[in-house]
Order: structure tokens, then sequence, then C-alpha cells
């Protein structure tokens, strides 16, 4: 193919104070995702926490990994693997969290408490 | 220059996309199945074992967070070392690179402190369940990190006399990619104590 490839680059219009704004909003991401669960709570945990993770992930691949200009094929190489790890979780998931099925019942799994023998 | 000292990765494209910068994608879509399949683990262990929790709250909150913004920081300046071999500006994008390296020797440095004292308390990898997952994981990003810097500093000397600046695209590529995982190792080990 083409020589031109050789000092082919992103198209970059943005100048160094959007990447400065981007870190700036990703540092605001971090105090919130270490504030947030302080506060207590399950729910407020899983979104300051683990919400805020997948904010400041897709912002670093948006923007500093510049795939919201990429290719899509690039898109469906990394959704693909994504894909595989759904795979993962969901072919091992029932295994792991339950403690039986038809059929089968896990091994490691503790025996549930004998019960209190009843007071005549 | 003879045709040898040419990297083909550079050279040549097939997908529209230049090869150098496509292996890169590539590598990372593996990655992201190594250590996705790592985490992916880790979380269902972790929801089967609620008491985990008691474990999770002797890592180091501080320390993960600093870690954390010392890895965007370095991310910002390896997008700004880019930046300038875009521009074929080679003072500057020698600079940035050797900023993200420190940022990678400052995060190692945090780490040997946070494994010094938590081996020294107890926590070593074969005390749990827990504590396994947590050093392989960590272990292994900090293995990417290494990586990453040493790739960097390879290229640096091509990089000040504005030789094959596309590389510094990709090993930003890469390292921004270090840095995502990061920002998931983060909570999962450092704050999900209080789940």
């Amino acid at each position: 193919m083409s020589d031109s490839v050789h000092t082919e680059a992103h198209d970059h219009s943005h100048p160094p104070s959007f990447y400065y704004k981007v870190y700036g909003v990703l540092l605001c991401l971090l105090v919130v995702s270490i504030v947030g669960p302080m506060m207590g709570g399950l729910t407020v945990l899983l979104v300051t926490a683990f919400g805020v993770a997948v904010v400041k992930a897709l912002m670093v691949a948006a923007y500093f990994m510049h795939l919201n200009i990429e290719r899509k094929y690039i898109w469906w190489v990394l959704v693909m693997a994504v894909c595989f790890l759904l795979v993962l979780f969901y072919g091992v998931a029932p295994d792991v969290m339950k403690s039986h099925g038809v059929n089968w019942k896990s091994l490691s799994t503790p025996p549930p408490a004998a019960a209190e023998p009843a007071h005549h | 220059m003879s045709a040898f000292q040419i990297p083909v990765a550079t050279t040549r494209s097939v997908t529209g996309i230049p090869t150098g910068r496509l292996a890169i994608w590539w590598v990372l879509a593996s990655e992201i199945v190594i250590f996705g399949g790592l985490v992916t683990c880790y979380i269902l262990f972790r929801l089967r074992h609620p008491e985990w929790a008691a474990e999770a709250a002797h890592t180091k909150l501080a320390a993960g967070a600093f870690n954390t913004f010392v890895l965007l920081t370095s991310s910002l300046s390896v997008v700004l070392a880019h930046l300038a071999a875009t521009k074929k500006d080679t003072v500057n994008a020698k600079r940035y690179l050797t900023y993200t390296i420190l940022g990678g020797l400052v995060f190692l440095c945090v780490k040997a402190y946070e494994y010094t004292s938590e081996i020294s308390h107890g926590f070593t990898i074969t005390r749990s369940v827990f504590w396994s997952f947590y050093y392989t994981a960590t272990a292994l990003h900090a293995l990417h990190v290494v990586g990453g810097m040493t790739i960097m500093a390879i290229i640096l000397p091509d990089v000040a006399k504005g030789k094959f600046l596309p590389r510094v695209e990709y090993i930003g590529i890469y390292w921004h990619f270090v840095d995502l995982v990061w920002l998931f190792l983060f909570p999962l080990f450092y704050i999900a104590s209080a789940a």
C-alpha cells in the first residue's frame, strides 16, 4: 500500500488545552470515586466507584486513545474481545454463584446448620 | 537507508489503518481477554464471598488513589507527546515521553512500598484467595507498566532524532490501556471493601 501511511497520524484538531480539560475532568471523577463510597450504601458505592470507573475508562479510550475518531474496524475488534469476556462470565457464573442446580450440588458449599432441637 | 532499516509496520496498510497501529489494537484486544478474564473471575468470587470485604479493607486506599493520579497524569503526558510527534516537534515529544517514563517509575515505587508494607503485615499471596487475586492482578499490571517504560526508553533516541515518530502514537495507545486497566483495578481492590 501507500508509503504515505508511514507519516499518517490521526487528525488532531484538538489543542493541548483540550487534553488538559479532559485530564481535569478525570481528576474530578477520581475524587468522586474516592469520596463517594465513604458516604456509605451499596448503591452509592456501585455508582461512584464502578460507574465512575466506567466513565473514566470511556473518556480515556475516546479522547486519549482517540477511539472516537478511530475506524469502526477497531471497535469491532475490541467489542469481540469484550464478548468473549461475557461468554466467560455467564458460562462460569452458574457454577460459582449457585450452590445447587438440577441434578448437581456444589461440594464446596458448607452444609446447612443443624436445626435447634425442640424444647418440651 | 536500506530496506531492512525501514520497519514494515510503518510503511504498509491493508485495512486503511497503519499496520503498526492495527497491531497495537490487536495486542490490546488480547490484553482485554487476559486482564478481563482475571477481573471477571475475581468479580465472580467476590460476589460469592462477601467476607472478602474484610480482607480488602487492608489495602492502602491513599496509595492506590495516588497511583491512579500518577497514571492519569502520565496518560496526559503521553498524549501530549503524541501531539508533539504529530507536529514533528521532537523536543517536546521527547520531553513528554520522559515525563511518562518518570510517571511509570513513581507508580512502581509506590507499588513497591505497598507490597513491602502488606507483606510485612502478613498479607502475602498465600494468605487467602483475595490476596492471591490482588497480587496476581496488580503484579501483572505492574509488569505491563515496566514493559511500557522499557519500550518508551528504547524509542526515545529515535524520537529525539525525529525518526519513526508514529511509534510515539503506538506506545501511547498501549500506555493509555495500562492506565485504563488500573482504573478498574483501583475500585475493585481498594474501594470495594465497603461492599
